[in-house]
């Protein structure tokens, strides 16, 4: 930024920052950690490819993500942000488990309050039966979700 | 490694792939789109140095997560694997709410079943013990049954 200061990027790279700077709008030169993290994990040139690629107006939300995502790997240099994933799927996986559970409950408890079996025919309970899956399939109304999600990790 | 045997990444950088190389391993000549995901978002010296700071037998989970993580971002170039994290807690916050309704359901029947349960008994009760109840005075205006001879 001429006769500014230089942006966060440009004072780590060392070099001139531009009025036109792609970096400057999202690392002020008062929060050199970010862009320094950022760096590390990215590489300026690619975060500069990627900021191009985007419109103006979403490149905010894609600097954000890629601080997280960067703070995530420097942390857990690991599994960076897909031990967050595993975490919250086994959470939505527990959750889905415990729902089934409950709708299995109301199903005994329906089943209690309906009148003795001898006086209804024996070909109504057999239909009962097959209502089961549909409710198995609300417990699991983020089935189609975690399936994509499922084929995403066997690519790796 | 010769030529003919380099993996993705030293084919597609176009170098000698030697016996040592770092990414080898974990970016196979098989799946050539998994390293230029990977290259694209990180490139290969940045995946390279985070590898070879990692233990080796962590090394592989490394290359599995930092794959994932370029898929998500090439798939989704605003938010990538954010987005992922995301879309889960809204899944999560509305499977407390399908669980605590749920749940909410099945004490109502619970408690139904149980009230229902309790009425049977003390009718029950009732019946059962109705000899016991010495005679009453008449109530006016109910029919009362003949005298026994």
């Amino acid at each position: 930024m001429e006769g500014n200061s230089p942006c966060a990027s440009c004072k780590l790279l060392r070099r001139r920052c531009t009025k036109d700077c792609i970096f400057a709008p999202y690392f002020p030169s008062d929060d050199p950690h970010k862009f320094s993290i950022v760096h590390k994990i990215f590489g300026a040139s690619n975060v500069s490819k990627m900021l191009q690629e985007l419109p103006v107006h979403q490149r905010a939300d894609a600097v954000s993500s890629l601080v997280y995502e960067a703070t995530a790997r420097t942390k857990d240099p690991v599994y960076g942000c897909v031990g967050a994933i595993s975490y919250l799927q086994n959470q939505v996986s527990q959750l889905q488990m415990q729902l089934a559970v409950a709708q299995t409950e109301i199903l005994c408890a329906q089943m209690q309050q309906e009148p003795p079996m001898a006086e209804q025919p024996v070909e109504a309970y057999d239909n009962n039966l097959t209502g089961m899956p549909q409710l198995m399939n609300n417990a699991s109304s983020s089935n189609l979700a975690q399936d994509q999600l499922k084929r995403e990790f066997l690519w790796t | 490694m010769s030529n003919s045997t380099r993996c993705a990444a030293c084919r597609y950088l176009r170098r000698r792939c030697c016996d040592d190389c770092v990414l080898a391993p974990y970016f196979p000549s098989a799946n050539p789109e998994r390293f230029a995901c990977v290259h694209r978002i990180f490139g290969a010296s940045n995946v390279a140095r985070m590898l070879q700071q990692i233990p080796v037998e962590q090394r592989r989970q490394a290359a599995d997560a930092i794959a994932l993580e370029a898929y998500w971002r090439v798939q989704d170039p605003v938010y990538g694997s954010v987005g992922v994290i995301s879309m889960l807690q809204r899944e999560i916050s509305v499977a407390q709410r399908e669980l605590a309704e749920t749940q909410a359901q099945v004490s109502i029947y619970t408690a139904q079943v149980q009230s229902q349960s309790n009425q049977i008994t003390q009718v029950q009760y009732l019946v059962d013990n109705a000899h016991l109840i010495p005679n009453q005075p008449p109530i006016p205006g109910l029919c009362q049954p003949p005298d026994i001879p």
